[in-house]
């Protein structure tokens, strides 16, 4: 158990854990303002890789190529989280709470197999960009640029999200959407808008997330469901509806994942699911969370 | 006496469609498949019949007390893979190898239910799926008991040679014997499970489903009854997983997958979960469709999806449901008409 092994570790728990931010922070937020959870979630981030790929296909290789198309990504995601909402979403938002997670649930079937018609089975997969393909030297392991800078992006988005949350009127709007939706529609803001706007932010996170993950992971069908299972137990960890509990459970994740495999690697799949009954049976609103009224 | 009140004192206290032994019914016209129909109809049936009965033990949750699980099929697994196990590593029979099951799973259940009554909406589904998905890594990671992620093959049939000599019966091959099996105990098992919800412990269930303070109020004890019902639930799903091990001739960690879950709840509000035989008409129209849809696009996820979105915005009350309101407004219009 050397330095370097733990620092390596250490740091691939770490990038784990912010593209888990990325992902979760959106689930997490959607449900603490409009108490749906978004099964659909792992879908749109997988719709955001295959469409960075896309788009870095179709353009020109060149220095700016990926973060074109990474925003646009996210920008198609968020346009496509966009018109399910409205259209159809909405129309659920009365009736019983299974709808909802089945209607989220018939999202994730119909996009799973909407990607596998449009680009088919094959693992796909994008270059760094060329800014960031280099790599450092950091306690005697080598460390992707790349990765240091997802493992910068993740808490800038915490800082900023939080901000935006805490001091801006729109975020004020955001939280007493969460607290009391109902009473905030009395008061005259449009509720409407407001959860079409967090959805769509929503799907921008995610879809942005899928965009930035393709230059390390692959991008294959069931890249959805895979990570829908982690983004659960990170805000479960987290506390669901809460925004800096996301990026703490993901911490907690990504390191227990990380260090989790060296220490028990037979048993790295049940540990995580262990992981989530025993928050769900001490403490089931995690550690930010608020009692479900 | 006035007309309208004798009406009422002569009029039956159970209406004449409750009366009717529906499961019977339904066994004796499902029966004589094997002689009339072909293998591969005999084969959907049994499917069909094993379904019927995995999401009936769904509905005692979700239709009867108003329980949300996206775990059951760890139940299904559970008994499915106890079955299995006993039958082909330790060579027991059948006839041991099946209570083996139901009892396992109803022992999982108590165990896993124990702590997720204690929970409610949300949380008690993300438990529930949370257990599943530890149920599934077991199954997946097991190598020594459950053959890991290649499962367990080869199961065998149970030894049905007593049936050579019931006269009809006897004659039918392997596959057939084994549909005439399953039909009469899930015919049993879904006749027990009615009489569990016409019973007052069922009653009580739809008052916990109604209202939950309410019940509690007015004294019941909520949980003992949500674990009850519980360990009940997830004792015949094992028995359902018990007979699709068998079927399938092997277990494997894709039966406790989570999707399906999902897939048997989709079953269940498909047929509508209201009824009692809304998720066996639920089960027998979805493994048609499967079976049909897949002999012609490998995209049966999306079809599924769609069929799911229609119910949700078209159906709610799903296909049962839909006939109740075709049935009502039909007598509306005739009333009207006969005014």
């Amino acid at each position: 158990m050397t330095i370097s092994l733990i620092a390596a570790q250490f740091l691939s728990g770490l990038t784990t854990a912010m593209f888990l931010f990325l992902i979760a922070s959106g689930l997490s937020l959607v449900f603490g303002i409009m108490r749906v959870l978004n099964f659909a979630h792992g879908s749109f981030y997988m719709v955001g890789a295959y469409l960075a790929w896309q788009v870095v296909t179709w353009l020109q290789p060149g220095p700016g190529t990926f973060w074109i198309a990474a925003l646009a990504a996210g920008a198609g995601v968020a346009l496509l989280g966009g018109i399910v909402e409205r259209l159809l979403l909405r129309h659920l938002y009365g009736v019983d709470e299974l709808y909802q997670l089945l209607f989220t649930y018939a999202l994730v079937l119909i996009l799973g197999d909407a990607a596998k018609f449009t680009w088919g089975t094959d693992q796909l997969s994008v270059h760094r960009p060329p800014l960031l393909a280099g790599s450092l030297q950091f306690l005697g392991t080598t460390v992707p640029t790349y990765n240091l800078f997802i493992m910068l992006l993740g808490p800038a988005i915490a800082i900023g999200g939080g901000l935006i949350l805490t001091r801006s009127s729109a975020g004020r709007l955001l939280r007493a959407a969460a607290y009391d939706r109902e009473m905030l529609g009395a008061l005259g803001a449009n509720v409407g808008a407001l959860y079409t706007g967090m959805f769509v932010i929503s799907s921008f996170l995610a879809g942005l997330a899928g965009a930035l993950i393709t230059p390390i992971e692959s991008v294959v069908p069931g890249m959805d469901v895979q990570i829908i299972v982690d983004a659960f137990i990170v805000v479960v960890i987290g506390g669901l509806g809460s925004f800096w509990g996301t990026f703490w459970g993901a911490m907690i994740y990504g390191q227990t994942l990380s260090f989790g495999i060296l220490a028990f690697p037979q048993f790295s799949v049940f540990s995580v699911f262990a992981l989530m009954a025993v928050v769900l049976i001490v403490r089931p609103w995690g550690l930010f969370g608020r009692p479900l009224r | 006496m006035s007309a309208p009140l004798a009406r009422t004192l002569t009029r039956p206290a159970i209406p004449a469609i409750r009366r009717v032994p529906w499961t019977l019914l339904v066994f004796l016209l499902m029966l004589p498949l094997p002689w009339i129909g072909s293998r591969y109809d005999t084969f959907l049936a049994t499917q069909i019949a094993i379904d019927a009965l995995f999401a009936v033990s769904l509905n005692l949750l979700l239709g009867t007390t108003g329980l949300v699980s996206f775990g059951h099929v760890a139940y299904f697994g559970i008994g499915a893979y106890v079955c299995g196990i006993l039958m082909k590593t330790y060579g027991l029979p059948f006839v041991v190898a099946l209570p083996a099951a139901g009892l396992g799973a109803a022992g999982f259940s108590l165990v896993f239910g124990f702590f997720c009554v204690r929970l409610t909406k949300i949380y008690f589904a993300m438990l529930t799926l949370a257990f599943s998905q530890i149920v599934w890594a077991v199954c997946f990671k097991w190598d020594a008991v459950t053959g890991g992620d290649q499962g367990i093959a080869d199961i065998p049939f149970p030894d049905m040679h007593w049936m050579d000599a019931i006269p009809a019966i006897g004659g039918l091959a392997e596959n057939g014997r084994f549909y005439v099996l399953t039909l009469i105990l899930v015919a049993l098992s879904i006749a027990a499970i009615g009489q569990i919800s016409r019973s007052p412990f069922g009653r009580m269930l739809t008052a916990i489903r109604d209202n939950r303070e309410r019940a509690a109020f007015i004294g019941l004890n909520v949980r003992a009854y949500e674990l009850s019902v519980f360990v009940v639930a997830g004792g015949f799903a094992g028995i359902a997983g018990a007979l699709y091990g068998i079927f399938t001739r092997g277990v494997f960690p894709d039966y406790v997958f989570w999707p399906q879950s999902a897939q048997v709840m989709i079953m269940t509000i498909l047929g509508g979960m209201n009824f009692f035989w809304g998720p066996p008409i639920g089960a027998l129209v979805l493994d048609w469709l499967n079976q049909e849809i897949t002999n012609y696009t490998q995209y049966w996820p999306f079809v599924l999806g769609t069929i799911l979105l229609v119910l949700l915005f078209a159906l709610p009350g799903g296909m049962l449901g839909g006939l109740v309101r075709l049935g009502n407004f039909v007598q509306r219009q005739m009333a009207r008409r006969h005014a």
